[in-house]
């Protein structure tokens, strides 16, 4: 059974923009998936709409989205189940979407919301247990030292980090995260982008990441997702993502997307590869081959 | 310096803007209008202050010295208008909360919020005293037709307010705890009350404050509390006793303020 199921989603906003244009995606249990994609490419709408936090255009014939082999959204409705389904998708945001004014441990605790019993939510009673699985998730991403401390005393990656264990806690099976290294610094994105593959890797959870440079898809993510105007472009492995074939993609706004390392300019290969670390080369023959994936 | 007077005298302002300057002085010109059409109506005789100037100061000589002979019930009366102050406020802030929420646009649709809105509106629009002297009748006299009174009155004032800070939230934390699965209820009480907790506290204090100046009047139509001993001393024409009373009420209430004021820094 798949992880993510879209097909056919398409979504307008106003009359006639298309922030998604016939979208259809499969992802399998246990993948790191990049999307990549200038701003306004669709990126974040498409992991929102498979969050089931907005509906797509209602068109002819099938078009939804499924998780875990149920239906989250379905010819442009939120359907019934969505509420049950989002409790194994946790969603990562840009913007960490914390609550600033509670503490790191009430934060994650939310987390527990979807499965206990409504009553208990209320009025906040969570159990030792819940309490404990809380810290376990703070120390998996290495903020257990500011359990008591008010969210907004954090740092971005450490709000985002608690946004992960928040996910953690949620104990979702699918992990999908909006642009969560767009608002940090280096330091703190590489240490955002390490724990959500550690949560791959070691807890086996799906994980789609968008991004808007392409250099931590390279580094992270073994497969991606590239979008233009609401369109997929591009599907296949991370590695053939060379700064050429983006700008064969992407035209001038190719740029945008690379950070300083890579950068390149197509006429000159030979002096961007002396730049460039090993592991991220890429022969051009694979180039070829990707490009009729 | 010498540079800079030469080329003043060369300067001109440029035209002020027609539409602007006319829109001005038509503002201007309806206020004026709107004072001379009150005039009548408000019974505006402002040389009857010096005519009878001898009479008020008669009048105001009256009240001095002030005349506490009746201090022990003074302060029980007005202990138990704080009182009065107390409850109804604690009964309009829990009421307010459901109904703040249910006011919002960003909360409910709108065949909620507009009814919800409107019945609010209602609350707000009728004076403490009115529901008080209907409560009056209802419950009979004492504090407890005050405290109703506060309550109703109060709720409409302080829904009104909460719902203004729930509209001002930022939509991002919810969205957050929506995405772990919670229901909209565990939404509000986890994404939106901590945001607007601070501002709910300042406000309720603030109402306490209004909550403590209106219940010194409710004992006027029966309602308990100082205003009761206030009414009965200005219609006894005893104005030594009124201005002892006067002062309990503006003493209590000053201290009630700054006390208030100061919590509500602490919150914000």
């Amino acid at each position: 059974m798949a992880a993510i199921v879209v097909k056919s989603l398409t979504k307008t906003f106003g009359k006639s923009k298309k922030a998604l244009d016939n979208v259809s995606l499969t992802i399998e249990p246990g993948e790191m998936v990049a999307l990549i994609g200038a701003s306004g490419s669709g990126k974040s709408t498409l992991i929102r709409h498979i969050a089931g936090l907005v509906e797509g255009d209602r068109l002819k014939g099938y078009c939804g989205v499924n998780v875990l082999g149920r239906s989250i959204q379905d010819n442009g409705r939120i359907s019934a189940g969505a509420h049950d389904v989002r409790r194994h998708i946790g969603v990562i945001f840009q913007q960490f979407n914390l609550v600033e004014r509670m503490s790191v441990l009430s934060n994650v605790l939310v987390g527990v919301l979807g499965r206990i019993p409504s009553w208990r939510g209320y009025l906040g009673l969570f159990s030792k247990d819940e309490k404990r699985l809380a810290l376990a998730a703070l120390d998996r991403v290495g903020i257990l030292a500011t359990v008591r401390q008010r969210a907004s005393t954090l740092s971005g990656g450490q709000q985002q980090r608690a946004a992960i264990a928040r996910a953690l806690v949620q104990q979702s099976k699918i992990i999908l995260a909006d642009e969560p290294i767009a608002s940090l610094d280096p330091a703190s994105s590489k240490r955002v982008m390490e724990t959500l593959r550690s949560v791959n890797e070691e807890d086996g959870i799906t994980v789609v990441v968008s991004l808007h440079q392409v250099d931590y898809a390279y580094r992270y993510c073994p497969r991606t997702v590239a979008l233009r105007d609401g369109q997929v472009i591009y599907d296949g492995p991370s590695d053939a993502l060379t700064p050429g074939f983006l700008h064969e993609l992407y035209g001038a706004a190719s740029d945008e997307l690379i950070l300083g390392e890579r950068k390149e300019t197509p006429p000159k290969p030979s002096k961007a590869a002396a730049y460039a670390k090993p592991s991220r080369l890429v022969p051009q023959g694979k180039l070829k081959m990707a490009v009729s994936v | 310096m010498a540079d800079l007077a030469t080329k003043a005298q060369t300067m001109d302002l440029p035209k002020a803007d027609l539409k602007r300057s006319s829109l001005t002085l038509g503002i201007w010109a309806i206020l004026a209008i709107a004072l001379m059409w009150s005039w009548e109506g408000a019974d505006m005789r402002p040389l009857a202050l010096y005519k009878d100037a001898a009479n008020m100061a008669a009048f105001v000589d009256g009240f001095f010295p002030p005349n506490f002979y009746e201090w022990p019930t003074l302060l029980q009366e007005m202990i138990i208008t704080v009182q009065i102050a107390i409850w109804g406020t604690i009964l309009s802030v829990i009421c307010a909360v459901p109904f703040g929420i249910l006011s919002s646009e960003n909360m409910v649709p709108w065949w909620v919020w507009q009814p919800v809105r409107r019945l609010m509106d209602s609350f707000r629009a009728i004076n403490e005293i009115v529901f008080a002297m209907l409560f009056v009748v209802a419950v009979g006299l004492g504090p407890f037709a005050g405290v109703l009174a506060l309550w109703i009155h109060t709720t409409g004032v302080l829904a009104k307010l909460f719902s203004e800070a729930v509209e001002a939230i930022d939509p991002q934390p919810v969205e957050g705890i929506k995405a772990t699965g919670a229901d909209k209820i565990q939404q509000v009480i986890y994404g939106v009350i901590p945001q607007v907790m601070p501002l709910w506290i300042s406000y309720s204090l603030y109402r306490f404050e209004s909550n403590v100046r209106s219940a010194t009047v409710l004992g006027i139509v029966g309602a308990g509390g100082i205003g009761m001993i206030l009414w009965e001393q200005i219609r006894g024409f005893d104005y030594a006793g009124t201005a002892a009373t006067l002062i309990v009420i503006v003493a209590s209430v000053t201290l009630i303020d700054v006390i208030s004021q100061r919590l509500r820094k602490m919150v914000t």
